[in-house]
């Protein structure tokens, strides 16, 4: 299925061979899936708002008069007496880290029409992105029991609040609904839709395992925002 | 109307039955590779609510964008009335506050760029003319194309609940600068600037979604023998346009967002320490010039969002309707690519009396003066069309000729606002107001208007009456250019713009007589938009029948079974193209024109281009 076998299709390497995808007709990238290339298309916008705020953030960060907080002493976490900086970011990084791990599995079992592993692997993705969402609203409770809102903080800039929710908030929502889909398709691969090809819920379209690749694609670019989200706002 | 053309006036060689039928000719120059994807499995409508309300056909969509579009352009038109009503005669509208005028120029600006404009080029003639242009039975994705549309509709339903919020519409004009915009004093400081900020946020969420379709059909869902560079510049136009407004609409989501959260939340992204009446504001430490940059970036790809689709289709029509094909295809194409990605690296140049360093000014003009070059390749390609071809002085073409002439205009005054020396005493002034609305409001209007003359036939089966399009045309360009050509005089003697009143200035005496000339234009031309609605309404049952290729064209749109096009668009099989669409007035060939399905062995003998 990732090896398209298109009759008189053979795709041929390099610049070359793109130039020649690029100058036929019928479609640009050959072999990709209508849906695939459509969630690369979305990546490439949403990659634009992360962008953007990450930028206000840099620059909001720098046109502040105010300090910045540390964040080493801001995200640290009591473990045995000992506040550790980073701890509980470190376990959410890592958590979501493997998660992208076994949706990658997932992918590899779903087009090798592995349905028990497949479904399994999502579910597990899907309990993986819970757990993240579970420590991110923790992390948020012991902030604002620490007194940090999103119009001021104890700690120094109210930049700082106003920045670290906007951010891990239009994130943890991505990671939210992210859950949901794999909830949704944990159970589709369960129920078989994908091995017979039932019309979805709402666009009637035929279920296919290139689906889950798709969710894939959406869950591995919200990881690796996250690793961006990770180095702006917590080393830096 | 369509007697004028069917004179064969325009083929020169004789006998050409003669030499094309004669037969020798191999087969293989046919050849077209097969068919690399399966058939579009589609949903077809079977009560009311699913074929005309949440219809997933992307031919009804595109009529639902253009029928909304329109409704709220008029909106935006009424409020333009009310604003010249009172720059021309200063209170004949009683109710007419300073708070009331400041909110009719941030909505009349807001609804005609985004609400009207944008709605219209892409999500209007987008959806309607992509999957019929590039051959594709549908969208991509009819559902999300569907949804998209209803996004747009709570969108517009949110910005025009504003008008009946406490407080009223936001009035901190259509760029929302902070902090003003939500600082008490402003209009609509209150439920005004956030139901502005709710609906440009639901506008960009279901403008992704048809951008997203747009994009996909046009890459991956063409159809047998329909390359990239054998697409109708219409296409090419809509594409790139998506293109921009893909990556610049993230900037307007997070600058909206931010604003929001700047209102509700009493956070300082955009605030810096403020002191209003002796006292010391919640607010501090943010940066309002964050807001312009995020503003900008969105606001100047936003300009070729707009001006693309129009160059595009204008090509279009200029092409069918001069007989002729269009001067320098391959050179259009990557002008369109070249504005495009020259737009994102000139937005600071709305910002020159921001503050900000000097040397930024110097990149940001520079850019925006080599913007100039491709748009002016276009300009002479557009006009070398036009030379020696058999042009049909119909109302398509004059629409296009008002267009070439209105966006020369506005053209040339943007070179004068791109250098920071010239733009410096100008800006805020009535000069920038004529620049804009010539270049991207009236010039772009053009454009739709002939746009609509042009595929009424398509979409209706009949053609609009032409007597009533010439009135319509010539009423709107001269009235038009009344309106805008006056203005940059008074931009030249200091006028300033978004004033409501001139109170005792100089310009109380110099100005008034120009802005009562001004106003009773505007009412006109205003006036003169109800001709083409009485047109439509009058035609769609009484009006011509068009039949099939009405105008002669070469594009697959025309190219259908049945007029107006079905669900599914092609019956039984999809067609394979041969050719580019502007062949027109090929020496050698039967008629004037030979259309994109026409396999080469039947115009072996002509001199028809290898494209």
């Amino acid at each position: 299925m990732s090896d398209p076998k298109i009759e008189g299709l053979a795709l041929k390497p390099g610049f070359k061979g793109m130039a020649e995808d690029t100058s036929s007709d019928q479609t640009m990238f050959k072999g990709v899936h209508w849906g695939k290339a459509m969630m690369w298309i979305f990546l490439l916008s949403d990659t634009f708002i992360f962008s953007c705020f990450l930028i206000s953030y840099m620059k909001g960060r720098g046109s502040t008069p105010v300090e910045w907080p540390n964040p080493s002493e801001v995200f640290a976490l009591d473990a045995f007496g000992v506040p550790v900086p980073l701890l509980l970011i470190a376990i959410m990084t890592f958590v979501l880290i493997t998660s992208s791990g076994t949706m990658a599995l997932a992918v590899k079992y779903g087009y090798e029409k592995n349905r028990k592993m497949c479904g399994w692997l999502v579910l597990a993705t899907a309990i993986g992105g819970l757990t993240f969402v579970g420590m991110q609203a923790f992390e948020w409770s012991k902030l604002i029991h620490e007194g940090v809102r999103p119009w001021e903080n104890p700690f120094g800039a109210a930049q700082f609040g106003s920045f670290f929710f906007m951010i891990t908030g239009f994130h943890g929502t991505h990671v939210s609904i992210g859950v949901i889909f794999l909830f949704i398709y944990a159970y589709k691969v369960f129920a078989g839709h994908y091995d017979s090809g039932k019309r979805g819920w709402f666009t009637s379209m035929k279920g296919d395992y290139v689906e889950i690749e798709i969710l894939g694609l959406y869950w591995h670019f919200v990881d690796l925002v996250w690793v961006f989200i990770f180095a702006f706002f917590y080393l830096w | 109307m369509s007697e004028d053309y069917n004179d064969n006036k325009t083929i020169q060689a004789q006998s050409s039955e003669a030499i094309s039928g004669g037969g020798s000719v191999s087969p293989d120059l046919d050849y077209v590779r097969p068919a690399e994807i399966p058939d579009q499995d589609l949903y077809h409508g079977h009560s009311f609510l699913t074929k005309w309300v949440f219809c997933q056909d992307a031919k009804v969509i595109g009529v639902q964008y253009f029928l909304l579009a329109t409704f709220t352009g008029i909106i935006g038109l009424i409020l333009s009335w009310l604003m010249r009503l009172q720059l021309g005669f200063p209170g004949a509208a009683g109710f007419m506050t300073a708070e009331h005028y400041y909110q009719f120029v941030t909505m009349h600006g807001m609804i005609m760029v985004v609400y009207f404009l944008t709605a219209l080029f892409l999500g209007g003639f987008g959806n309607f003319l992509i999957p019929l242009m590039v051959g594709a039975r549908d969208m991509v994705f009819p559902y999300l194309n569907m949804v998209s549309f209803w996004s747009f509709f709570v969108a517009v339903a949110v910005l025009l609940a504003s008008f009946f919020v406490p407080g009223g519409p936001t009035g901190a004009g259509w760029t929302l600068y902070p902090p003003q915009t939500i600082l008490e004093g402003t209009p609509g400081s209150g439920w005004g600037i956030l139901l502005m900020c709710i609906s440009l946020i639901l506008f960009v969420a279901g403008f992704t979604m048809g951008g997203l379709n747009y994009l996909i059909t046009v890459l991956q869902a063409r159809t047998r023998g329909m390359t990239l560079m054998r697409m109708p510049l219409t296409v090419w136009g809509i594409f790139t346009a998506t293109v921009l407004a893909m990556l610049a609409f993230p900037a307007l989501l997070v600058g909206a967002l931010m604003m929001t959260l700047d209102k509700v939340l009493q956070t300082s992204f955009f605030m810096p320490t403020i002191l209003k009446a002796g006292e010391v504001l919640e607010y501090g430490g943010g940066s309002p010039i964050l807001f312009q940059h995020l503003f900008w970036f969105f606001g100047h790809p936003e300009v070729y969002i707009v001006a693309l689709p129009a160059f595009g289709i204008v090509s279009d029509l200029i092409s069918v309707h001069a007989r002729k094909n269009i001067f320098g295809y391959r050179m259009m194409v990557w002008a369109i690519v070249g504005i495009g990605a020259l737009s994102f690296f000139v937005w600071a140049h709305h910002m020159y009396v921001s503050g900000m360093n000097p040397w930024f000014g110097f990149f940001f003009a520079t850019t925006t003066l080599i913007i100039a070059v491709p748009t002016a390749m276009k300009v002479y390609n557009w006009i070398l069309t036009l030379w020696r071809g058999n042009i049909r002085m119909n109302v398509v073409m004059l629409w296009c000729l008002g267009f070439i002439i209105t966006f020369v205009n506005g053209g040339i005054t943007g070179i004068f606002l791109g250098n920071v020396s010239v733009d410096v005493p100008l800006s805020d002034t009535y000069f920038v107001i004529a620049h804009f609305h010539m270049v991207m409001g009236i010039a772009p209007l053009m454009v739709i208007m002939g746009a609509v003359y042009h595929w009424f036939p398509l979409v209706s089966g009949r053609f609009l009456d032409e007597k009533l399009g010439k009135w319509h045309f010539w009423l709107t360009f001269l009235g038009a250019y009344s309106i805008y050509f006056p203005m940059h005089y008074l931009g030249f003697i200091g006028v300033p713009r978004r004033y409501f009143e001139m109170y005792d200035s100089p310009y109380m005496t110099s100005a008034v007589g120009m802005n009562e000339f001004i106003s009773t234009a505007a009412f006109i031309v205003g006036a003169a938009q109800f001709i083409l609605i009485y047109n439509i309404i009058k035609t769609l049952k009484t009006g011509k029948p068009a039949g099939h290729n009405p105008w002669k064209a070469n594009s697959l749109e025309w190219l259908t079974p049945k007029v107006p096009p079905e669900h599914g668009n092609w019956g039984e099989r999809l067609p394979v193209v041969h050719r580019w669409p502007y062949d027109f007035s090929v020496p050698g060939a039967k008629e004037d024109f030979i259309p994109q399905t026409t396999p080469p062995s039947e115009v072996a003998h002509t001199e028809a281009e290898k494209t």
